[in-house]
């Protein structure tokens, strides 16, 4: 393919187009977008770790000496809101799937390109508005916001919090919307809705549900903040209000929201089995309508968070039925990935162990979740450490792992060098052995009946030796988070410069130099092929350097 | 004094050896799936990894198994579901004949009264034997009752009551837990149910002195002029109280509601809301003139007026509260 050449005698590709920070700011670029968030993403993660490490600490010993009760409580509250809202939230979709999206279906950029940079800059404002909070003197209300606690008797930075939420979910329905108008409206000739990979099908399931749960959230903090700074009484039955009309709108959307934090993790998912098979994916039409599945049930099951609350005994169980129903196709495409490894051609390369990591992470996440519909299992269970572990078994075994993953397997195409092989798979497995030492033991501890939300269990020594074991992981996963961060950045300079494709990838985006140019392809590609044609690609996956 | 063993709590009611039960069986399941994913994602990672001269051999997918991996998993999580909702059936509607301890809790602490008159604070003692219900009303944000060694949580609501019950079968001291999160001292709002031999347990009770809950609230019932209007004959401005309890009543805009705990305290709070058919919105309210335990108290006595003489146990329980 000719390419564009710089007057220095570069290939010009979309990172040094143009330089200065005009250029970054003001881009309409999808691909530098992407990276414009990573850089935040990752800033917020780093904060919100930090929060982690330091709840950690002061649940090594059971009196409360670290740290006073009410920073505690901060603490955790502003864990559960950066990690959820500005990490886990944005993180593939607007990293990986603003970068990858258009490519996959052969087109130069996303529907909206301007919105699209609209979108970041609501995020970084509610990034802001949330980092004002952190600096003076945070907010404790638990990152589920309940009222009456939040509205009426908590005198933090509630507001501010519940804005920065607010306006950074605007950025969630934006890509949304830009997602699913690309999908529709933007793909290339000859590939149509059954040749898409299924990173596409899940971005597009993930889009549907920011688009038509986020506006719910807004609602309820807007309520909420309402309610604090005008005593409305809509929430407080002292006025007449009902606590759990609050707990009903959040969860409404706040469940919904784990299927946009796990479906761009399985979409990665498939692309990173599939390649590291030589193999296309088993089942594509039943993976496909799996993601679907999953994002229309899962605006189903919200109640489920409500089974002690005090709600009926048989909305209880209706809504314990429908939970069980939203399991089934999560099921399938473990089941799916598993078949897609039969009779492939496998290599170990650092995507396809965090690849591996997920598929067992997600499945004990996902069966202890079975644990918690069970409706005579959840009343002990519920508000305990059992629950910690389980939903940080999905977003961080399950999610964070399919992240990681993802960052490896593209990041020779979107910073055109390799990263050092040796240490991304020592990263990956300090992560994974991090991980089950961080939360196995907490399951452990939530049916021994340790509550969530405690600063202080000197009441109850015989929970310190599964805190300790839980700590002592929690050190381990930092040094594995970290690593990455510090090779990447290596990468840059004295990392290998990337070919086109190499990983022998089958997609549209491995055909395309590596980083790409500014608008992706000399010319529109006409696709005459199915995805993952595996078959027709006979290289293998090269050996790492 | 505290003793746990090391995966769960001590079983000291009927509820948990049920939860143990069930949650042993998913254990089990839970361990045969995963050892059953993990053991197959292993020997293809190892036995189809890359070798030279071997190729993927592509294979677009099965019917039959897609059929039967979503149908097996299914089933199986069907019966997941129905023994867990037959737990929670059983542990949502306490016994009949109950013994009632009304429970108000604050930041950050439990204050327990027990029909017979005892108070207690963050230690609650129980007999051995016995069905307890305990019915809940919270001062402040929402809190929740937890006692492990019973498996048993109920979310405690400012505004209403919310219920829970056991059957205790263990003497001893076990934990009880704030398990909603309520504020600074959330993790300090901890307290002990102390379950005692029946002789032991009236041992302890006959020291207290206290009058009964219901006697406590014929008082105020007098004092706070309750009984101008709701006399025992059907000469008063408002309904007769004697009999109500647990039963239906007619509201004049044609609903029926079942006169439980829920609805005496709403109406001695709220008057108008809920206006019986035939009498008119006349009820001052009593919202901010009357604290929680007194509300309790008069429940207690409205309860007592439903009853043949002993006064002891609360008759119908109530419905559960509205989604």
């Amino acid at each position: 393919m000719a390419t564009a050449v710089l007057q220095s005698g570069e290939r010009e590709t979309y990172l040094n187009k143009e330089y200065g920070i005009k250029s970054w700011l003001l881009t309409v670029d999808h691909k530098r977008i992407a990276l414009l968030y990573l850089v935040s993403i990752t800033f917020f993660f780093f904060i919100g770790g930090l929060f982690a490490l330091l709840i950690r600490l002061e649940l090594l010993t059971p009196a409360g000496d670290l740290v006073q009760a009410d920073t505690y409580n901060k603490l955790f509250t502003m864990h559960g809101q950066v990690m959820v809202f500005f990490f886990l939230i944005p993180s593939v979709p607007a990293v990986l799937g603003n970068f990858l999206l258009p490519i996959m279906i052969g087109a130069k950029d996303l529907a909206f390109p301007r919105v699209n940079l609209l979108s970041w800059y609501l995020y970084i404002t509610g990034g802001a508005l949330m980092l004002y909070t952190i600096l003076n003197g945070g907010v404790d209300t638990g990152w589920t916001f309940y009222t009456p606690l939040s509205t009426e008797f908590l005198n933090t930075h509630v507001v501010t919090a519940g804005l920065a939420v607010f306006v950074a979910g605007f950025s969630s329905i934006l890509t949304g919307l830009n997602f699913v108008v690309t999908t529709h409206r933007m793909r290339a000739p000859g590939m149509t809705w059954s040749r898409l990979p299924l990173f596409v099908w899940a971005h597009y399931a993930t889009s549907i549900i920011q688009l038509l749960g986020t506006p719910v959230l807004a609602i309820t903090l807007l309520l909420v903040v309402c309610e604090r700074l005008f005593h409305l009484g809509i929430f407080n039955p002292a006025l007449g209000g009902d606590p759990l009309l609050f707990q009903h709108l959040f969860w409404f959307y706040s469940h919904p929201a784990v299927y946009i934090m796990i479906l761009p993790g399985m979409g990665i998912v498939s692309e990173i089995v599939c390649c590291f098979s030589r193999k296309r994916v088993f089942g594509y039409n039943a993976m496909a309508l799996a993601l679907l599945g999953i994002a229309v049930v899962g605006f189903l099951v919200w109640a489920h968070h409500m089974f002690v609350a005090g709600i009926s005994l048989y909305a209880a169980m209706i809504f314990s039925l429908l939970s069980y129903f939203v399991a089934v196709p999560s099921a399938i495409k473990v089941f799916n990935w598993t078949s897609t490894m039969y009779k492939g051609s496998i290599t170990y390369q650092t995507p396809m162990l965090y690849a591996f990591g997920f598929i067992g992470l997600f499945t004990m996440g996902g069966l202890t979740g079975l644990f918690l519909a069970s409706l005579g299992i959840d009343v002990h269970v519920t508000d305990t450490y059992f629950v910690v572990a389980h939903f940080h078994y999905i977003m961080v075994g399950g999610m964070v792992m399919a992240y990681l993953g993802g960052m490896h397997f593209w990041w020779p195409k979107i910073s055109g060098r390799m990263y050092p092989e040796g240490w991304g798979r020592l990263a990956a497995l300090l992560v994974f052995v991090g991980f089950n030492l961080t939360f196995f033991p907490q399951f452990i501890l939530g049916y021994m009946g340790m509550p969530r939300r405690y600063w202080d269990y000197s009441h109850s020594p015989e929970f310190q030796i599964l805190n300790v074991l839980s700590t002592a992981g929690a050190t381990i996963l930092a040094v594995g988070y970290v690593l990455p961060m510090i090779y990447f950045l290596w990468s840059m300079r004295y990392g290998k410069p990337a070919p086109d494709n190499p990983w022998n990838a089958a997609g549209l985006e491995w055909m395309i130099p590596s980083p790409p140019s500014t608008y992706n392809f000399e010319q529109q590609p006409v696709v005459t092929w199915e995805a993952y044609n595996y078959d027709e690609i006979k290289e293998e996956v090269p050996v790492a350097q | 004094m505290f003793q746990t063993m090391p995966l769960w709590p001590e079983r000291a009611s009927t509820m948990a050896n049920n939860v143990d039960a069930l949650y042993i069986f998913l254990l089990v399941v839970s361990a045969m799936m995963s050892i059953a994913i993990f053991t197959m994602v292993l020997v293809f990672a190892v036995r189809f990894r890359k070798r030279p001269g071997h190729h993927a051999e592509q294979i677009q997918g099965s019917h039959a198994l897609e059929i039967t991996w979503t149908f097996i998993p299914f089933c199986i999580f069907m019966v997941f579901f129905g023994w867990g909702a037959l737990l929670y059936f059983k542990e949502r509607k306490p016994p009949k004949d109950a013994t009632e301890v009304y429970t108000v809790a604050k930041q950050w602490m439990w204050k327990f009264e027990h029909i017979e008159g005892q108070r207690e604070i963050n230690e609650l003692h129980v007999p051995i034997g016995r069905d307890v219900e305990m019915i809940m009303t919270s001062q402040d944000v929402i809190h929740s009752f937890y006692v492990p060694a019973f498996r048993i949580k109920q979310d405690v609501l400012p505004g209403r009551y919310t219920t829970a019950w056991f059957h205790a079968t263990k003497p001893g001291t076990y934990h009880l837990f704030c398990a909603e999160y309520c504020g600074t001292m959330h993790s300090g709002m901890v307290g002990s149910v102390v379950v005692m031999e029946p002789k032991d347990y009236e041992a302890w009770m006959g020291g207290g002195g206290s009058q009964p809950l219901a006697v406590t609230g014929e008082k105020l019932f007098t004092e706070l002029g309750c009984i101008t209007c709701h006399r025992s004959d059907t000469q008063g401005r408002g309904p007769n109280l004697v009999g109500i309890f647990g039963k239906p009543v007619l509201l004049e805009d044609g609903r029926t509601v079942v006169a439980d705990e829920n609805y005496v305290r709403e109406s001695i709070l709220q008057p108008a809301a809920k206006i019986v058919s035939g009498f008119k919105p006349i009820m001052p309210t009593f919202q901010g003139q009357i604290s929680d335990e007194q509300l309790n108290a008069l429940v207690a006595y409205v309860k007592s007026l439903s009853q043949p003489a002993t006064g002891q146990t609360g008759g119908r329980h109530m419905a559960t509260a509205t989604p």
